[in-house]
């Protein structure tokens, strides 16, 4: 077969015109990168909910909390895109169905939604995971000083189960990262959508699937980094072994 | 557009669906995990060799692949596995792999580095008595992890396998992007054919839910009994 | 880590550079004893799928004449053939890495393209036309200033309707569709207002959907599209026979009669009408047969 190499077409314009394909593979990781911190701020906020909920001293809470987690880690991420993006305004009233299809960027928003859900479930079962690693004395000290479970969730529970679980947050996010590759079956124009959209404009398979990887593994060490000091900044002292028994994927 | 829900056409996909569709994603989720544990298995034991420049191949390898979407992954598999298997076998052109085969190899290297991290971190959670006993018996090192080690962390990691099992299976649903034709991508075909989005979407999430929900029970359960009491 | 990537990067490039001195499709089709035609699963009424889930259309017609002339060039007639499902974002890259040896479906022969591929005599004249909805008409490019469109990935179109959104300054927000049902989907559903792309194929997708009168076309083609047969380049023994086959159709006058098997008359699996009658650049192909990329020699 021939092919043919061709390392300066980074430097082409691309098809819109004004921007180099190196440009558009920028605003590709730009995008990554937005949809992941977008949707990880979401995933924490509404993991750590659930994964109290899932500890929390109510059944009934204990339950919806349950249900949230299984019905987000059992369905592919995939087809959960597709129920946001397709299925979900067909099944709204017709006027706010059409206004969220006429949103503009509305793959933007569907992605870090759908992204946001999926992981909050994970997370969920990471802080849960750090919550029921703390010994039992812990709240009960809490409530024992006069705290009310709330509080003592606030100012003793969560606090201390944040902490443990960073590393597993961090590889949480990292897997946040990739995942946002997916809402290229939506539309969105993330990193791996635009070295396909580089491929099928120039033809240069191998140069614009190198020069992705190329990007994920740069950002992906950049997160490692970041995440690392943060780790070091979280490290309990004193409890540095039971770290371990915390694991999250 | 869509009124209500209309079940007839599910019924009527579902020859298709399972026959097409699921055999396709099931047959390639089970190749794939035997494939990848091996693969995996042989990863780990790479990394924890004592040769440097073995474990630094396979750790490299893992790292690589694991910082990488697994969609991009499928994408260079997809168009470069007919390259790899001609450099392999030496033939003068590149060799046709259809696409059944293609997503077995991807899925199969991909899924090794995650069976990789499962393997390594079973053999290390070993206590080192175990394997310093049984080369005090007189074992060569390939025999400790034949006979010693590997029964035993296969054991502990035997729940792991099923959790990264699930996993595997949904992600599969990711061949969709190449138009082949899995479990999702035969419900996207009615769903497009038919105009009926709703129905085969959410019918096709319903099965995936099920079928995950009974796999990490089985995996729960599994997990208990082969606890091994230390 | 970066050991790892090179290693990578050489295997890439050996396997790529070992090929370079290939054989020939001709010469691998005898050897392997099969020849796999590349196909497109949802190009009404090129190529695409039957009821049984079987590839048929006029650019399947043709092919098989392909075939049938590869067979009795090498005098095999037990040829195995097989077919494989492309889209517009893997065709190139998988007749490049010879897992097709040739595609058949709505492929434009143009310049660009000509880098990687090389295609086959012209055999379809097709210009790109906006589909929209009646109640909601986009006549031109202008009238969706400011809109969501959707095209399909890998195609001609997105150059077509990128150059217009920037020489115009649409502010289009533009989505690439990986195959013709799933753009056909997005107009359906509304979450664009226009489907972009070759007049012939939005005109069987619109024939083919629920509601085939909720849709027009416009009038006037944004560009003219030769189709090929799509092949390897550097391949004349074979390109020179795919030629001879549609020439030799050509000069026959059969094919009119595939022609009109699929364009006006009613189709499987529905039994659609096409209604598209052969128009006044095909028919200047057919008696001037050219593999010429040029759009300006079609108008």
């Amino acid at each position: 077969m021939n092919y043919n190499w061709n390392w300066w077409i980074f430097f082409e314009p691309s098809l819109d015109g004004t921007n180099t394909y190196l440009t558009t593979l920028f605003w590709g990781l730009g995008w990554t990168i937005a949809t992941a911190l977008c949707a990880f701020a979401i995933a924490l906020v509404l993991g750590s909910v659930v994964g109290v909920g899932r500890t929390a001293p109510s059944p009934w809470m204990q339950r919806s909390a349950t249900t949230f987690v299984e019905i987000f880690r059992n369905i592919p991420l995939l087809v959960q895109m597709f129920l946001w993006y397709f299925v979900l305004p067909e099944i709204l009233p017709r006027d706010a169905g059409m206004w969220m299809k006429q949103l503009p960027n509305a793959q933007f928003y569907t992605a870090v939604i759908c992204l946001g859900c999926y992981h909050a479930a994970r997370v969920a079962e990471v802080v849960r995971a750090g919550l029921e690693s703390l010994s039992k004395g812990q709240k009960m000290a809490g409530q024992a000083l006069g705290l009310t479970l709330p509080q003592t969730y606030a100012y003793v529970l969560l606090p201390m189960a944040y902490r443990i679980v960073v590393p597993a947050i961090t590889s949480e996010f990292l897997s946040c990262t990739k995942n946002t590759s997916v809402a290229l079956a939506i539309g969105l124009m993330e990193l791996t959508g635009a070295a396909r959209a580089m491929q099928e404009n120039s033809f240069q398979i191998f140069e614009a699937f190198t020069a992705a990887t190329t990007l994920y593994l740069a950002l992906n060490l950049v997160i490692v980094f970041a995440m690392r000091a943060v780790e070091g900044l979280a490290v309990v002292p004193g409890y540095g072994n039971r770290r371990n028994a915390v694991k999250g994927r | 557009m869509l009124t209500g829900f209309d079940l007839q056409t599910v019924i009527n996909a579902l020859p298709y669906l399972f026959f097409t569709g699921m055999s396709f994603t099931l047959t390639l989720t089970v190749l794939s995990t035997i494939g990848g544990i091996l693969f995996g298995t042989m990863l780990a034991i790479m990394r924890l060799s004592r040769y440097r420049a073995m474990s630094a191949m396979a750790a490299g390898y893992v790292n690589v692949l694991r910082s990488l979407p697994l969609v991009l992954v499928i994408f260079w598999f997809y168009f470069l596995v007919p390259f790899l298997a001609q450099w392999l076998t030496g033939a003068s052109s590149p060799v046709r792999v259809d696409p059944f085969w293609s997503s077995v190899i991807t899925f199969t290297l991909f899924e090794a580095c995650y069976f990789c991290e499962i393997v390594r971190s079973g053999i290390q959670s070993l206590p080192k008595g175990q394997s310093l006993a049984s080369q005090a018996l007189g074992m060569t090192e390939r025999q400790t992890m034949i006979y010693v080690v590997l029964p035993q962390a296969m054991r502990n990691m035997l729940p792991l396998f099923l959790t990264q099992t699930i996993i595997l299976f949904q992600d599969t649903s990711l061949v969709y992007v190449l138009s082949i034709t899995d479990f999702l991508g035969a419900a996207a075909k009615i769903a497009q054919r038919d105009g009926r989005l709703l129905e085969m979407y959410v019918f096709a999430a319903a099965v995936y839910f099920v079928i995950s929900l009974l796999a990490s029970h089985a995996a729960r359960r599994l997990q208990k009994r082969v606890a091994i009491i230390r | 880590m970066k050991k790892l990537t090179l290693s990578f990067l050489a295997v890439m490039m050996s396997a790529a550079t070992a090929t370079a001195q290939d054989s020939g499709t001709l010469a691998k089709i005898a050897e392997r004893g099969e020849i796999v035609v590349g196909h497109r699963d949802g190009s009404v009424p090129f190529s695409y799928y039957d009821d049984q889930q079987k590839p048929i259309g006029y650019a399947m017609d043709l092919c098989a004449q392909v075939v049938e002339a590869v067979k009795t060039k090498l005098g095999k007639p037990d040829i195995k053939v097989s077919y494989m499902p492309v889209t517009g974002t893997t065709r190139i890259p998988l007749l490049a890495n010879g897992t097709i040896d040739m595609e058949c479906g709505t492929t434009t022969n143009n310049a660009d393209r000509q880098k990687q591929v090389t295609f086959s005599t012209t055999n379809f004249v097709a210009g790109v036309r906006i589909l929209s909805k009646k109640n909601a008409p986009i006549a031109s490019m202008a009238d969706a200033k400011g809109r969501t469109v959707v095209t399909l990935a890998g195609t001609t179109s997105v150059k077509v309707i990128n150059a217009a959104n920037t020489a115009d300054g649409l502010g289009l927000t533009i989505l690439s569709a990986k195959d013709l049902a799933e753009g056909m989907l997005t107009l359906e559903t509304d979450r664009a207002v226009a489907l972009i792309f070759d007049d012939v194929s939005i005109a069987g997708a619109a024939a083919t959907s629920k509601a085939p009168a909720d849709y027009q076309m416009s009038t006037d083609p944004l560009s003219v599209e030769p189709y090929g047969i799509m092949l390897r380049r550097n391949d004349d023994a074979f390109k020179s026979l795919v030629n001879a086959t549609l020439e030799g159709l050509y000069k026959s006058g059969e094919i009119n009669a595939i022609y009109d098997k699929w364009f006006t008359q009613p189709i499987p699996p529905r039994g659609i009408n096409m209604n598209f009658p052969m128009s006044a650049q095909l028919k200047n192909v057919i008696a001037n047969p050219t593999d010429d990329p040029n759009p300006d020699l079609y108008r």
